[in-house]
């Protein structure tokens, strides 16, 4: 081969490297471009474009035309009766769903009904102030006819005047008359001029109890308070009015009355991904519209085998103006001022910081979640059951089940709401105290645990409907629990999204998630030694170098 | 003393050694970030910069091993098998303190000294085979991870065994090539290519 072949020849072999280098860093580069074109567009499975505005069915009946909604109704159940008349079976199909039943089978009658929580503990022997956000009427006891179709509340779902209000402490009836709670006066609502006007539900209808868990804005639930109602796209791309604009009822849909999706069978997984008519069930899902493979980089779509989509497109709860509760202690309940009054203080937010009959309070909002392994299946506490502590001493009342190994869990977010809580100190098991009444025996009005307790047992056991007394020592102790919230509404648009380090790195917000190997927040054990290496040997060539810088001098003076 | 001006390394070597300079540097700056150690550019920026490197540095190696194959280089990086390593580490112990000569001359058939071809040895059959393997593992984890769960901890840690050792090595070579006739004639052969060899000391007779 000539020289000058040979110089040819390797000039095309540079040229070759070269060329490959930079496709391969031009390829990321190019990736990364689209990844931020991309960013904050809906990533749907469908290539449609979301529509400006969303163009929803008008009805096919004019309610106001019907002799028979004409009015006056006296009550809730005479109007009722009047839906009934058309509609045969709408009452059946609601009574046979949650919003009815409040049994969500956890096991053998085990749900709402019986359930423990750590905010008002129980519905048993209080349910009048419970039952105001049923889909019913009439629910005072556990001797309540779930059979009867006209105590099924059509219009607190299907108000569409904004003027139905179910009053607080009426088991599930509005105001017939004028009257005062909560320092304002509950004027009872034209219920005729509703009949005429009822239609779809709405965020105003489903938030009314929804947004309002716990007795309040936001008390409960961190993700759902009426924020939601004026929404920005900053607080949830879903339902904000420049985001989807959409309401509840688009995702939880369903038919018969049965809703879609529930805050006790919830789903951190959905295989099945993109659901179509008729299809699995389960369409309230992240992965109902979005697919289960959604965003642009694989590096992403492959987390999703083990991380929930809420844990990374909510970084915080609470993220508008309504503060969530986050702490209730029961155990300071029961100060009087020294004028023998009720005391309510509130904090620098305008929160409620201690009432006489409910204890201390704390709150908080734009904080981030709580994170747990979650397979969906949650072991929930009744009265009676053992106290069980866990290593920081504290009662899981609904405990998430799930690990790294089982492949149906994921990393899911909640808010895990604190608080200290009566136990049955004699028997060490989960006590449920009558709170509300007009009876002797409710704390509210005696301010006294071991009777409250002692009247609740008598009739909190399971199943509900039986009336089961749970045993009762007659000592009154204390433990903290935690209750965990899942966290899936308020999604964040995607440049929001928790980012890469907030995980990979050695105190980020899963400092406490254990059974995997997470790069960027594990590995580091021999750390020091190795790095104790290298220091080893950066003073060895130094030592070397400057005895060599000796040596020649030494050599040349 | 007499020289003679020599080229040494070839054009694609030089390319080769300055672009697995750069890359491998890159590699631990971002790679480190990705550990857990500090935070530089961000975990998703820098996993990317990683990505994109580690696969330029592949592209890069099969050219290397392709050149090193057809022009016979390799035979450069084969042991001697005796006892020249020794003599080359007791001269680095003690009597490069002493001025004395190096006890192997390069030449352009025999360019590293024999503990140099040991250690370039270990680090092309050893380090950078377990690093690129080590790093696919890792890049493609979701791959394979139901068939060893809990694999990936081995291969992070060993991935980044590995870099710690990558650290060590660069501390030492970058001293190393201080120790040539100036401190600065090895980078400087590495940056041109030519190098002054001491010429042939049997030839010496025949000039005198």
């Amino acid at each position: 081969m000539t020289s000058r072949g040979r110089s040819t020849q390797r000039v095309l072999i540079l040229l070759a490297l070269v060329a490959a280098v930079l496709f391969v860093v031009a390829a990321g580069a190019v990736g990364q471009t689209e990844t931020v074109a991309q960013e904050d567009e809906p990533v749907l499975i469908s290539e449609q474009p979301v529509p400006e505005s969303v163009e929803r069915s008008e009805p096919t009946a004019d309610h106001s035309k019907f002799e028979i909604l004409q009015g006056p109704f006296a009550t809730g159940p005479d109007l009722t009766t009047a839906c009934l008349s058309c509609h045969t079976e709408a009452a059946k199909q609601v009574q046979g769903t949650t919003h009815w039943t409040w049994d969500n089978h956890y096991g053998e009658g085990i749900g709402k009904t019986t359930q423990v929580n750590n905010f008002c503990i129980g519905i048993q022997s209080n349910e009048p102030r419970c039952t105001s956000c049923h889909t019913g009427y009439g629910w005072t006891d556990n001797s309540y006819d779930f059979t009867i179709e006209e105590n099924v509340d059509c219009v607190s779902c299907h108000d569409t005047t904004g003027t139905y209000k179910k009053f607080p402490t009426a088991a599930g009836h509005p105001a017939y008359e004028p009257t005062d709670f909560g320092g304002k006066t509950w004027n009872p609502p034209d219920l005729a001029m509703i009949a005429q006007n009822v239609g779809k539900t709405s965020n105003e209808t489903c938030g009314a109890c929804h947004f309002n868990g716990g007795g309040g804005p936001g008390v409960k639930h961190g993700d759902l308070n009426p924020d939601l109602l004026t929404a920005s796209k900053d607080l949830d791309v879903h339902m904000s009015a420049d985001g989807a604009g959409m309401v509840c009822s688009d995702c939880h849909e369903g038919n018969n009355h049965q809703i879609n999706g529930s805050s006790v069978y919830m789903s951190p997984s959905d295989d099945s991904g993109v659901d179509l008519p008729l299809d699995d069930g389960n369409q309230a899902t992240c992965q109902s519209c979005h697919g289960t493979e959604p965003m642009d980089s694989d590096k992403l779509n492959e987390h999703t085998d083990k991380v929930a989509c809420q844990t990374c497109h909510i970084p915080t709860l609470a993220r508008g103006e309504t503060y969530t509760k986050t702490w209730w202690d029961w155990s300071t309940a029961g100060e009087f001022d020294a004028d023998g009054a009720k005391i309510t203080t509130k904090d620098e937010n305008g929160n409620v910081e201690y009432t006489t009959i409910k204890g201390n309070f704390e709150w908080d909002r734009d904080f981030v979640p709580a994170y747990v392994w979650f397979n969906g299946i949650v072991d929930v506490t009744v009265a009676g059951d053992p106290v069980v502590l866990n290593d920081d001493g504290v009662m899981e009342l609904n405990a998430y089940s799930g690990s790294y190994d089982d492949e149906h869990s994921r990393i899911y977010p909640v808010k895990a709401f604190r608080g200290i809580q009566p136990i049955d100190g004699g028997n060490n098991t989960v006590a449920l105290p009558h709170l509300f009444g007009k009876d002797d025996a409710a704390y509210w009005k005696s301010f006294d645990w071991n009777t409250a307790i002692a009247a609740g047992m008598e009739v909190a056991g399971t199943p509900y409907s039986a009336g089961v007394a749970v045993p009762y020592s007659g000592e009154v102790a204390w433990m903290e629990t935690v209750f965990y919230e899942p966290a899936t509404h308020m999604v964040a648009p995607s440049g929001d999204a928790v980012e890469c380090q907030s995980c990979h790195s050695r105190d980020g917000i899963l400092a406490s998630i254990g059974g995997f190997y997470l790069p960027g927040r594990d590995g580091g054990a021999l750390d020091w030694l190795m790095w104790g290496l290298v220091a080893l040997t950066l003073v060895v060539v130094i030592v070397h170098g400057v005895m060599r810088v000796v040596g020649s001098k030494r050599r040349s003076s | 003393m007499s020289t003679h001006r020599v080229k040494i390394y070839a054009g694609f070597e030089r390319l080769w050694h300055w672009l697995q300079a750069l890359f491998i540097i890159t590699l631990m700056v971002t790679g480190f970030e990705i550990h857990g150690s500090y935070s530089l550019f961000g975990y998703e920026t820098a996993v990317r910069i990683h990505n994109i490197v580690a696969w330029a540095f592949i592209i890069l190696i099969v050219f290397a091993i392709f050149w090193h194959i057809t022009t016979g280089a390799w035979r450069q990086y084969m042991p001697t098998g005796d006892r020249s390593i020794v003599t080359q580490g007791r001269y680095y112990a003690f009597g490069i303190f002493k001025g004395e000569e190096h006890p192997y001359r390069k030449t352009e058939l025999a360019k590293l000294n024999p503990l140099q071809k040991t250690t370039y040895l270990g680090f092309k059959i050893l380090i950078v085979p377990v690093m690129v393997t080590t790093g696919l593992l890792y890049m493609f984890y979701n791959s394979w991870s139901d068939l060893w769960p809990g694999g990936l901890a081995w291969v992070a840690i060993i991935h980044a065994f590995g870099a710690f050792f990558l650290v060590i090595f660069l501390v030492v070579h970058v001293y190393m090539t201080s120790t040539g006739e100036t401190p600065l004639s090895n980078v400087t052969a590495m940056v041109t290519g030519y190098e002054d060899i001491e010429d042939a000391p049997e030839e010496e007779p025949a000039t005198v």
